[in-house]
């Protein structure tokens, strides 16, 4: 049997990939529960690693996503639109298989773009794997989510501001950044709190779809459905990994709430919307 | 299915498609979309009368059967529905597996838990040893199902319990001052009047149940996804109908038919919505009763 200390070496690195720590996972009989704790805490890396940057990515993408889709022009909201509900209509989990399964067909190699006086060469081999390919989805699927929630807010920005901020002589870009943009993030705020609690929990999702966990490098749902897979025991496992992700909400309620009251800084207390955690989590 | 498939490997396109499409695997794969329609038309009502039940606890004055509720409620939105998903039907199983091996076998005396083994004796085993492979499959449904009403449940009695607070409060005092009890108040005021008031979450409660049914995959269930990653794959010439990686279009179809999913319960819930809305002291039932006027 390891000790504690030898399990914490051994394992909390190794979803990173075999050289980080032992070779092989713990199996059968010799699975302790420090195994467990540490390689699913080590797991949450993952986890973190596809919600951040994921969110990050998006949350750019959904306000041009946003701003296409309440445009007048009608060649940029049917595409925004469309857009959205594609990716807000269907199963996340059918998004993976659908979108692995498209990336294997490409070629290998990559493809060759010629521009005429050079030849672009496009690497598609990554996209296969779940840190790419998983994360393309994702990035795109809470793109679509998060576009119509700023969507919403564009909608709801006070006609007040709007006529004070015409008073003022602003237009165009500048309008947008000083007066739009800061209307527009405060009112979405807490449902956009929500949506990357969602996107977080979704993560789970990326190695139980298509996407192979190569060197059984996997994020922390899929090392607890591992141990429970052997030991038949779910007690366990489960309980641990649903503690780790409440832990995780409640540090993105907190990163986010710091945010919201730097967002809401300019209104009387009364007025200011708090963040409400209600989490729906399937996509 | 058509008298020309019988050497399909000579057919021209059309007959080949018409031939590979009805096969009997394909037929499997059709059949598999009944069973996602199957599984949210038994586990919406199941997930309502779930969630009745826990709004009832959420508003009862009883301190033991609130807490309850409450407890219901609040743990399963807490923790991600994926690890419920999974964790119910097994520790059910488990659960049901051990009842049943207190009662048949009570002179049994090795633990049931030997190291990463769950023994319990023969005859409490369930589905039972020499059921049938249907019986299985049967079990193994009703296991998602129950999995699948206890989580939308708790959505579902949140949502509930909010719309029975929205009911206007001079409404039941009126029902009250009438002399009619809190229960007869209950039945006549607030139950007709709260569903309008429910539907915008319960549509979306129901969209993200739509949502969730390709994780029947995960539970050994032979769903679209199973059957869409079966027929897809690559076929060697061994088969029937040889051809290359197709799971992408399988993949597309599947797409297609969550996407028209929701979007017919989307027009659906929008007539619900007109529809429940009629007479009602809201905006939308202000708006339909100056229309008729």
């Amino acid at each position: 049997m390891r000790t504690c200390a030898e399990s914490f070496q051994g394992y909390v690195l190794r979803p990173l990939g075999r050289d980080y720590g032992e070779r092989l996972l713990p199996r059968g009989l010799d699975i302790t529960f420090c195994d467990q704790l540490f390689l699913i805490g080590g797991g949450l890396l993952w986890n973190i690693y596809f919600a951040a940057l994921a969110v990050g990515f998006g949350f750019f993408l959904a306000i041009g996503v946003a701003l296409m889709k309440f445009s007048d022009n009608p060649w940029l909201w049917r595409p925004a639109s469309g857009f959205v509900f594609l990716f807000r209509g269907s199963p996340l989990f059918i998004q993976f298989f659908f979108f692995y399964s498209a990336f294997i067909l490409l070629p290998r190699t990559g493809i060759d773009i010629p521009l005429g006086f050079t030849t672009l060469t496009v690497q598609t081999s990554a996209l296969t794997t779940a840190q790419v390919g998983g994360l393309f989805v994702l990035i795109l699927n809470t793109t679509a989510y998060s576009a119509e929630l700023f969507y919403g807010a564009l909608r709801s920005v006070p006609k007040g501001d709007l006529e004070a901020a015409d008073a003022y002589g602003m237009k165009g870009f500048t309008k947008f950044r000083r007066v739009i943009w800061p209307n527009m993030l405060r009112l979405a705020w807490p449902s956009y709190t929500n949506e990357v609690i969602f996107l977080t929990h979704s993560t789970t999702l990326v190695f139980l779809s298509a996407f192979p966990a190569r060197q059984q490098s996997g994020e922390a749902f899929y090392y607890a459905r591992y141990f429970v897979d052997q030991t038949f025991n779910p007690f366990v496992a489960y309980p641990l990994v649903a503690a780790y992700f409440i832990a995780l909400t409640l540090a993105i309620i907190g990163l986010f709430g710091l945010a919201n009251r730097r967002l809401n800084r300019h209104l009387p207390q009364a007025r200011r919307q708090r963040i409400r955690f209600r989490p729906q989590y399937i996509r | 299915m058509f008298e020309f498939c019988a050497d399909p490997s000579i057919l021209p396109d059309w007959q080949w498609f018409a031939c590979y499409l009805t096969s009997g695997t394909h037929w499997a794969f059709y059949r598999s979309f009944l069973v996602v329609i199957l599984l949210l038309i038994i586990t919406a009502p199941m997930a309502l009368g779930m969630g009745m039940l826990g709004a009832l606890a959420l508003r009862s004055g009883f301190a033991p059967v609130n807490l309850l509720g409450r407890g219901y409620v609040n743990l399963i939105r807490g923790v991600p529905d994926i690890v419920f998903f999974l964790f119910v039907p097994i520790a059910l199983g488990q659960g049901i597996e051990w009842v049943l091996h207190q009662i048949n076998c009570p002179d049994w005396d090795q633990p049931i838990r030997q190291g990463n083994d769950f023994i319990v004796c023969r005859e409490a085993k369930m589905p039972p040893v020499d059921a049938s492979a249907w019986a299985r499959n049967v079990y193994g449904f009703t296991m998602a199902i129950i999995a699948f009403a206890l989580v939308f449940g708790a959505f579902v009695a949140n949502t509930l319990y909010g719309a029975m607070q929205a009911v206007p409060r001079a409404q039941v005092e009126t029902a009250e001052s009438y002399g009619m009890t809190r229960r007869q108040a209950f039945r006549r005021i607030v139950l007709p009047q709260m569903w309008v008031f429910a539907l915008p979450g319960l549509s979306n409660i129901w969209q993200i149940l739509v949502k969730a049914t390709p994780l029947l995959f995960l539970l050994g269930i032979q769903d679209a996804v199973f059957w869409a990653r079966e027929l897809g794959g690559a076929k060697t010439s061994l088969y029937t109908y040889p051809h290359p990686d197709w799971r992408v279009w399988y993949f597309l179809a599947l797409l297609v038919f969550y996407l028209f999913l929701t979007w017919a319960s989307e027009r659906g819930f929008g007539w619900l919505t007109v529809r429940l809305s009629r007479g009602q002291a809201t905006a939308e039932g202000e708006r339909l009763r100056r229309r008729a006027a």
